[in-house]
Formats: structure tokens, C-alpha cells, sequence
């Protein structure tokens, strides 16, 4: 959760510095990504969207591709082998349905994993995000379904994204088991997500969870939250800063102390920088790189097209 | 008034919903917060929640709904917020805004309005920068309007409000506040259908539409210092287009480059080129030459400058149609 902090702050300096572009901040988000992620397995899959920094973390994605695709990249989104993480969806609540099908594959193939899905509030209201739950309820798909239900849907709050008295409770709906869990403590969404978790790997169907959080910043860094929420809402979610409430927690059971703190700051940050550095050293793609990934093979006309850029870049002085 | 395209158009909206109470605007964020690049600013706090409606996130909602607006006698203007995620919306705009008049015979047409920004340039994130005009260019009932300047961005989208059948109003981001024009206080259409010459030439006809406009311009003025006159035609209303237009300039001037951000095969382009070449290959004195973005995905910001097509791309067309 530190890590995932420290480089979701990082990535806000660097698109100020426009060193990143558009970035889609995670700060509040600890929590659910991490307990999300925390109780998964080397053969389960994952269909996150864009604010799952804490998710990819957890999992092991490297922080230095992370970065890579929000510079502007699309090789930033390459899944390093032996990670079942399909690339993050921007268009809202597409990767709900591939995650059933994904399931339904699991079902087929007869194999025991896990398929997790993670969306926002405001993706409750798409199409595909009932599509994809009645087509798991109905084929009873090893899913489980992770809303962090953060009260916000850019500038439209959740009161105004259902009628609904919980999202939960649309799972309810569909045939499978949805509960509503404190989005802000990590162990409760570890326990309710790891809980579905088994439930799917034991073949006994999905589950949903709603993790209720909050998103402390702007919805993206072309966004101005003050335009259309209270100072006053912020303030108080501030005050259950999922960090916080982990190392409360943490000093309870008397394994945390400043020393620890410090251990685990630094670390961070220098695996932030350090990313970083990664990050910027790789190549922009070149003409090749664009064309190479349209089709298995590159088409003829593409080919063509291809020795076009280049011709025209060459005459360009470029 | 200088304005730029944001203003131009946020003030059509104002004027319009003044002038008819027929008039609601709905979309994701369009309320409140005034949209995501502002062109609904103020219409909320003028109007009221029950005219400039914030809806649930929902693509296909929006546009279903408008769709049912439209049969009590309402004009709804639906923005999708970008139009890279006009697609959930596919099946009620092909399948039911433009086919209603035809299967009502004209008893409900749906005369909605739905505007989204495109294209390339602002450096963006995934699925923000595509120009896929050219899909919604084959469905029949369906009018597609692409304004190049604040004026005509003011003027046509007034048009496609009143437009007794569905418009889909595309508006060229790159162009949003790239300049300021004087545009008319006073509320008056531009025409649909029609295309405008914006620079008289006579040695070739560059046809293009928004965002290509202005780059349009810039590689004319760079031709013209090596004494080749482009008359440069807007095309406005890219679907059903004024081919009139485009055969009488094309006529005159006896060679034709057809300019568009988005990827070659089965762009506008090419339909472009087959009436040309249809109706007016004897009077061709080089073959038509399409300037496009190639067949493929539209890169992410850091290659984006690969793909984009601008001045200089247009320039060299023009003088591969001059050598030619
Ligand atoms: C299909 C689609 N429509 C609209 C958008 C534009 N958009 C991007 S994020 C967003 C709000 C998402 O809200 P929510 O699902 O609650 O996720 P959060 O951003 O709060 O994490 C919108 C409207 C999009 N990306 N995809
Ligand atoms: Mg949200």
C-alpha cells in the first residue's frame, strides 16, 4: 500500500513535469487493489481497468511498464509471462463480460482457478456490466467481481449512478452472492475477496463484492474535482486514509514501529525512482513497432503503408 | 464576438434552449460539471437539472433515451463524452435513430442531435483519439456533421438541432481551443449538406473536414510559394455530402486530393474518390490522391506524431499531384 502510494504520487509529479500523460490517480484505492489482488494465485486470472495501480503491484506487474503505459506506450500493457493479467480496460465495464467468458473457459477446460474482475460504481450502469454478472449467475463461472464502489463516476456521484440502496445488491439479482464490505480496511476486502475467491476455485460459483472507498483525488488529471464536490466530503474521508488505518491496525498488534516505517518508505521510494528510470530509458515506438502488432503477419497494402511513413519521415528529415 | 470552438458551441446550446423549451441536453457529466471539455458550462445553472440532464453512465442508455425524447415531441442534443465510446450506442443509432422515419414512413423521425468530440492531436489516452466518422457515414437516415472553425461549429450545430432528422455532430477536439474566431452574436444556421469553399484555387481541389482544415490551409499557403494554387473544400456534412460541390471544384481544377485523419480503407475518402472518378474522370488531369492515416490502431501519445496526419503529409500530396 506504501509502494502503491508512493508511485501514484510519483505518477502525478511526472504528468505535471509532462514526463506522463493523462493519469488516472489511485490515492484512497490502497485497500481494494491490494486486498483485491492480495489472495490471488499464480494461476488465476485478472481483468482489471484503469485504476488498479494497487492491483498490479500486488501481483507483481512491473512498476516500470505501469509507468510505461501512461507515458504514452502500448508495450507498457505486456503481461510478463506467467502473469494471467489481460491489459487494464479504459472503456468502462468492457472487462466485466470477457471475465465471465474467461470463466466459462476455466469451466470448460475444467480447471480450478479463479477469475477476478474489478470496476467502479459508475460501470454498474453500463450494459456489459449486467451482461457480464447474469451470463456468470447463469453458467455459474468461477468469478468473483470487485466494485470499489468510491462514490464518484468523474463528476457524477453514486446517488445519481442507481436507485439502488446497494450495488451489492444488483449481484443479488443475477443469482449470485453480493456483500458490501469497508473498502478502506484492507483485511476486510482480503477476507470477503478471498472468500469469493475459494468459492470460484472450489467450482461453487461467482461472487460479488462492493468495496465501499472513496476517490481522494481528482478523476483524472484533466479533471477538476472542486468544480462539483464538497471540500467538506474529502475532508472526512481523509480521516479513514486506508494507510492510516493499516498502520493503526498494525501498531495494535505491536509489529509496527517507526523504524519499520522508515525501512518500508524508503524502499518504496527508491523502487519508485527506479522504475522510473526504467521507464523513460525504453524507446518510443518506431514505424515498425505500429504497424507489427495490426495482424499476425504484416498485410501487403500494410506493408505498403509502412514503406510510405518511412519515405515520407526520411524526406521530412525525421 | 472572438470565441473559440468550446464557446462558439456552448453558446449555440445557451441560445437554442432559450429560443425552444424543446430543447434538453443529456450526457455523462454534462450537467454540473459542465462537461468534460466544458462545452455545457453554465446551462445547468441557467436551465435546470431537468433540461441539462446528468445521466448515469450508460452509452446506449443516452442514446435510447433520446431516441424516446424525440417521440414526444422533445430535441434532445446527447453528448457522448467521447466518441470512442459511442459504441454501446451502435445498435440504437444504426439500428433505430436512423431507421425510424423509414420504418414510421415519417410519422417518428428522431430528430435527435448526439455530439462527440474526435480525433487526433490532444495526446490523449487509449480509445480518445480514433476517427471513425467513416462508420456511421454508411448508415442511411443518418446525417454526420464535422464543423472546422468556431463560427461553423456555432452555425452547423444550430442546423443539426433543428434538423428534423438524427445528426450526429462531430467535433474535431484538436480544434476545440486551437483559435479564436469572430463568431456572430445573432443565431443563424449554417446549411446542412452544403460544402463551402474556403480558399479559391485552380490548380487542384483539396476536400477535407475538421481537424484536416486548418492544416488544409497551412499547406496550401506553403504550395502556393512554389506557385500551386489549391482551392481547399470543406465538406462539412460528411453524410449525405454535397457532391455537387465537390464534382464542380473537382471539374474545375482537374485534380483532387482527399485529406483524412482517419485510416485509408473504406475512409470517406474513398467514396469520395469513386463519385469523382465516376462522374468525372475525363476532366482528371492526375489520378486522385487520398492523404490518410494508415490502416491501423492509432498509436498511444508517445507515436502519435507517426500517424497524425498534418500540413506537411498534405503539402507532399500536393506536390505528388502536381508532379504527377
Ligand atoms: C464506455 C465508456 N464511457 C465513458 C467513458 C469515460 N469515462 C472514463 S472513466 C469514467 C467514470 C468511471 O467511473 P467509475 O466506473 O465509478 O470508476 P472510477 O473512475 O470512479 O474509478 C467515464 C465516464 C469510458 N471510459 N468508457
Ligand atoms: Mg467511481
Amino acid at each position: 500500500m506504501v509502494l502503491t502510494r508512493t508511485a501514484d504520487q510519483k505518477a502525478l509529479k511526472l504528468q505535471r513535469q509532462g514526463r506522463l500523460g493523462t493519469y488516472a490517480p489511485s490515492q484512497g484505492h490502497e485497500a481494494c487493489q491490494v486486498g483485491a489482488a492480495f489472495g490471488l494465485r499464480a494461476e488465476d486470472w485478472i481483468f482489471p481497468y484503469f485504476r488498479d495501480l494497487g492491483l498490479y503491484l500486488t501481483i507483481g506487474f512491473p512498476l516500470a511498464s505501469y509507468f510505461h503505459y501512461w507515458m504514452g506506450n502500448e508495450a507498457g500493457l505486456i503481461s510478463p509471462p506467467g502473469l494471467n493479467l489481460y491489459p487494464l480496460s479504459i472503456t468502462v465495464a468492457a472487462q466485466i463480460p470477457q471475465a465471465t467468458g474467461a470463466g466459462m473457459a476455466a469451466n470448460y477446460l475444467k480447471k480450478s482457478l479463479a477469475v477476478l474482475a474489478t470496476c467502479g460504481d459508475g460501470a454498474t450502469s453500463e450494459g456489459d456490466f449486467h451482461e457480464g454478472l447474469n451470463f456468470a449467475g447463469v453458467f455459474r463461472t468461477p468469478n468473483v467481481f470487485v466494485c470499489y464502489d468510491n462514490q464518484w463516476a468523474i463528476s457524477t456521484p453514486r446517488s445519481r449512478q442507481t436507485a439502488s440502496a446497494t450495488i451489492a445488491q444488483k449481484a443479488l439479482a443475477y443469482g449470485i452472492p453480493g456483500i458490501q464490505v469497508d473498502g478502506n480496511d484492507v483485511l476486510a476486502v482480503l477476507a470477503a475477496v478471498g472468500e469469493g475467491l475459494e468459492r470460484a476455485r472450489k467450482r461453487k460459483g461467482p461472487s460479488f463484492v462492493e468495496a465501499m472507498t472513496y476517490r481522494m483525488g481528482h478523476h483524472t488529471t484533466s479533471d477538476d474535482a472542486t468544480r462539483y464536490r464538497d471540500e467538506a466530503e474529502v475532508k472526512t474521508w481523509e480521516s479513514r486514509d486506508p494507510l492510516t488505518r493499516f498502520r493503526v491496525y498494525l501498531k495494535g498488534k505491536g509489529v509496527w514501529d517507526e523504524a519499520f516505517e522508515r525501512v518500508v518508505t524508503e524502499k518504496a521510494s527508491a523502487d519508485v525512482e527506479a522504475a522510473v528510470a526504467e521507464a523513460e530509458a525504453k524507446p518510443a515506438g518506431a514505424p515498425e513497432e505500429i504497424f507489427a502488432w495490426t495482424f499476425k503477419e504484416l498485410p501487403p497494402r500494410l506493408a505498403g503503408q509502412l514503406a510510405e511513413l518511412k519515405e515520407f519521415l526520411r524526406e521530412a528529415g525525421r | 464576438m472572438m470565441l473559440n470552438m468550446v464557446q462558439a458551441l456552448n453558446q449555440a446550446l445557451e441560445q437554442e434552449m432559450e429560443r425552444d423549451p424543446r430543447v434538453v441536453v443529456l450526457g455523462e457529466d454534462v450537467g454540473v460539471d459542465g462537461g468534460v471539455f466544458r462545452v455545457t458550462e453554465g446551462l445547468y445553472g441557467k436551465f435546470g437539472g431537468e433540461r441539462v440532464i446528468d445521466t448515469p453512465l450508460a452509452e446506449s442508455g443516452i442514446i435510447g433515451a433520446a431516441i424516446g425524447m424525440t417521440a414526444l415531441g422533445l430535441r434532445p442534443v446527447a453528448e457522448i463524452q467521447f466518441m470512442g465510446f459511442i459504441y454501446p450506442a451502435f445498435n440504437q443509432i444504426l439500428s433505430h435513430a436512423a431507421r425510424l422515419r423509414n420504418r414510421t414512413r415519417g410519422r417518428f423521425p428522431a430528430p435527435l442531435t448526439i455530439r462527440a468530440p474526435y480525433g487526433a492531436g490532444l495526446k490523449a489516452l487509449e480509445h480518445h483519439s480514433e476517427s471513425t466518422e467513416a462508420l456511421f457515414c454508411q448508415i442511411p437516415g443518418l446525417t454526420v456533421v464535422v464543423p472546422s472553425s468556431p463560427a461553423e461549429a456555432k452555425g452547423l450545430l444550430l442546423a443539426a438541432i433543428r434538423a428534423d432528422d438524427p445528426v450526429l455532430f462531430l467535433e474535431p477536439s484538436r480544434l476545440y481551443r486551437a483559435e479564436k474566431e469572430d463568431v456572430p452574436e445573432i443565431l443563424t444556421e449554417l446549411p446542412l449538406r452544403k460544402a463551402r469553399i474556403i480558399r479559391d484555387g485552380h490548380d487542384l481541389t483539396v476536400v477535407a473536414w475538421g481537424a484536416m482544415i486548418p492544416a488544409a490551409l497551412k499547406a496550401a499557403e506553403s504550395a502556393a510559394g512554389s506557385g500551386v494554387s489549391a482551392e481547399i473544400l470543406d465538406l462539412r456534412t460528411l453524410s449525405p455530402f454535397d457532391e455537387e460541390a465537390v464534382l464542380a471544384s473537382v471539374g474545375r481544377t482537374g485534380r483532387a486530393l482527399i485529406v483524412h485523419e482517419a485510416p485509408r480503407q473504406c475512409g470517406l475518402g474513398a467514396e469520395l474518390a469513386a463519385v469523382i472518378a465516376e462522374k468525372s474522370l475525363l476532366k482528371l488531369e492526375a489520378p486522385i490522391l487520398r492523404v490518410s492515416g494508415p490502416d491501423i490502431t492509432i498509436p498511444l501519445p508517445k507515436a502519435e506524431n507517426l500517424y497524425y496526419v498534418g500540413a506537411e503529409r498534405i503539402a507532399r500530396g500536393i506536390r505528388r499531384l502536381m508532379e504527377f
